[in-house]
């Protein structure tokens, strides 16, 4: 090869590694300024209504982008605490480990309350259960109860589907269900549930497996799997997870959806805030099988 | 005496002896790296507790981080592929240099290139869609996703590698073997497994070490059908959860420098553990060929 070619190719190689050094869209605080370009990160339940609402918002604000991936809720908090995106949307809040660590690291979240959703507990078509109380749910999961006979079905081993760890809807369902609201108890899912990738992948899995229960948010719900109706106990009465019981409160296992941003929005964040609070954004809400936030 | 050509020739020399030190290098940085990130997980865990505890619980209050389960996740896998891909690749590599006619040699060479081209996460979606739901209909298992369905995806992932290298030794073979045990009086076949096969042996188990440190580090396929559960299996027809997958699921968030990560880091410690000692053995067995 020339030397004259040999020089130039080096040359151009490391002109190309200065692009990099830039980081994209982080929200520097200061003055105000509408900086067009903000990222969402966070839960994979939450990640198809994220992209509802920026079609919703980009439609009327054309010339701001706004990017939305999922990876789960603890994702989305780890990235706010780096500093690798606006705003993190969760579907559980932060835990006091997190607070800890977004004080060491010098950010301040700020929690939004943006929609509501039922968590449907889903078994396959074929099973002859229809209802179950959180107490059997609570055994089921943590491997107590091994047998569908126990809880009044077939004779066949129960196949545990639960989501990763870094998922929002993994953390509350362990939280409400498995320890009914305390966080300090010690129960955990069985070490024979499986870790399934995304809430699809449990639809997916339930649909061809009668063994099979699981959980994930309403708007999951599809007719190749069924939702039993959950009560606190067996005197209670049973409800199935509806946008009705949701909202009034009356499904057990229902939770608020969030999103969290370091220090009180500013400039295209804030609007994107206002915009998913406002009547057009719950409308949204609804659309995408959400349940929107109840209005005082 | 300086002029142009010695001193190109001295740069030529100077570069190409960079570019071979830089895999070195960046090999070293890498295992530097892994360990000033993995080694402070074990302020938290002590590392008999951390390779043999039972249960796999990163994010509970306090975390409990025994790999055991993922490691023997892991082993299972690779066994199961390779009583799969090791008999099937030894034999279609003997097949392919010493049996086969010239041209469906090229032909299967070419099939087994086109194998080792696709990617593993269509391997792994493949699995998920047709293997599973067909194991645990044949088999009459609670669920398709298991460690079987992982090995025999792993075992197609594998065989490419086991092929190419294993027929690279056996053709490399001195002809002249072939042509004296013939001259006994040896059958085909008997030349082939009684001296050619031989004479290749520290070549095909190169071979097959190399095709193990594949399947060892791979995760995106396992990920997809092995059903991720932390659990110690005590059958290949059970979920199982890799090393590989483990990092893969888990490392999106952790939040930097918390135990979680830390803990992450020295699994990534363990898996270089044993792919290194994999490719040592692979190297010994080369280097023993030209004894």
């Amino acid at each position: 090869m020339k030397t004259k070619t040999l020089i130039f190719l080096c040359l151009s190689l490391t002109a190309s590694l200065f692009p990099s050094c830039e980081k994209a869209g982080t929200q520097t605080p200061g003055p105000a300024s509408l900086h067009h370009s903000i990222q969402i990160k966070g839960s994979d339940t939450m990640v198809n209504l994220g992209q509802a609402w920026v079609e919703g918002y980009m439609q009327e604000h054309p010339q701001a982008f706004v990017a939305v991936t999922g990876g789960g809720s603890g994702t989305g908090i780890a990235a706010l605490l780096s500093g690798t995106c606006d705003i993190a949307e969760t579907s559980r809040t932060m835990k006091s480990k997190e607070l800890k660590q977004a004080a060491e690291k010098g950010v301040k979240p700020v929690e939004f309350v943006v929609a509501m959703d039922g968590l449907a507990v889903v078994v396959n078509p074929k099973n002859p259960l229809d209802r179950l109380t959180v107490n059997e749910l609570a055994d089921i999961f943590t491997g107590k109860i091994r047998n569908w006979k126990e809880v009044g079905g077939h004779d066949l081993p129960i196949v545990l589907l639960s989501r990763e760890v870094n998922s929002g809807t993994h953390v509350y369902f362990k939280e409400h269900v498995l320890r009914q609201g305390d966080e300090k108890r010690p129960e955990e899912f069985d070490e024979g549930a499986l870790l399934m990738p995304s809430s699809q992948a449990v639809a997916d899995e339930i649909a061809q497996n009668p063994n099979a229960i699981g959980y994930y948010g309403v708007g999951y719900s599809n007719p190749t799997q069924k939702a039993l109706a959950v009560a606190q106990d067996k005197n209670s009465p049973y409800y199935l997870p509806t946008l009705e019981n949701i909202m009034d409160g009356k499904y057990y296992i229902s939770r608020p959806l969030l999103m969290y941003t370091n220090g009180q929005p500013q400039g295209t964040v804030k609007d994107f805030i206002d915009f998913v609070l406002s009547k057009e954004g719950q409308e949204i809400v609804r659309q995408v099988d959400f349940v929107p936030v109840p209005q005082r | 005496m300086l002029t142009f050509k010695v001193l190109k020739e001295f740069l030529v020399e100077k570069v190409i002896y960079l570019s071979g030190v830089i895999s070195v290098i960046l090999v070293v940085l890498i295992f530097v790296f892994l360990i000033k990130e993995g080694f402070s997980v074990f302020e938290a865990v002590n590392l008999k507790d951390f390779l043999l505890g039972r249960r796999w619980y990163p994010i509970s209050d306090p975390p409990q981080l025994g790999i055991l389960p993922l490691i023997l996740g892991s082993l299972c896998v690779t066994f199961g592929a390779s009583l799969i891909c090791v008999p099937l690749g030894v034999a279609s590599a003997v097949y392919i240099a010493e049996v086969a006619s010239p041209r469906i040699r090229e032909i299967l060479k070419s099939g087994v290139e086109i194998l080792a081209a696709i990617p593993s996460v269509v391997f792994g979606f493949i699995g998920m869609t047709t293997l599973v739901p067909w194991a645990k209909n044949a088999l009459d298992l609670p669920t398709g996703l298991t460690g079987f369905s992982g090995s025999i995806m792993l075992a197609f992932m594998a065989m490419p590698t086991i092929v190419s290298v294993a027929e690279d030794a056996l053709t490399a073979v001195p002809y002249k073997y072939k042509e004296a045990a013939l001259a006994l009086g040896a059958t085909r076949w008997q030349a082939i497994h009684r001296v050619i096969v031989r004479a290749a042996s520290s070549g095909i188990v190169a071979a097959v070490m190399l095709g193990m440190g594949r399947v060892i580090g791979e995760t995106m396929a396992v990920m997809m059908v092995t059903g991720n559960a932390a659990r110690i299996p005590q059958s290949l027809l059970q979920p199982m959860r890799t090393l590989t997958a483990t990092i893969a699921a888990e490392m999106g968030e952790t939040v930097q420098g918390s135990d979680h990560y830390h803990a992450l880091f020295a699994i990534g410690i363990v898996l270089f553990a044993i792919t290194f000692v994999i490719n040592l053995i692979a190297d010994f067995a080369i280097h023993r060929r030209f004894k």
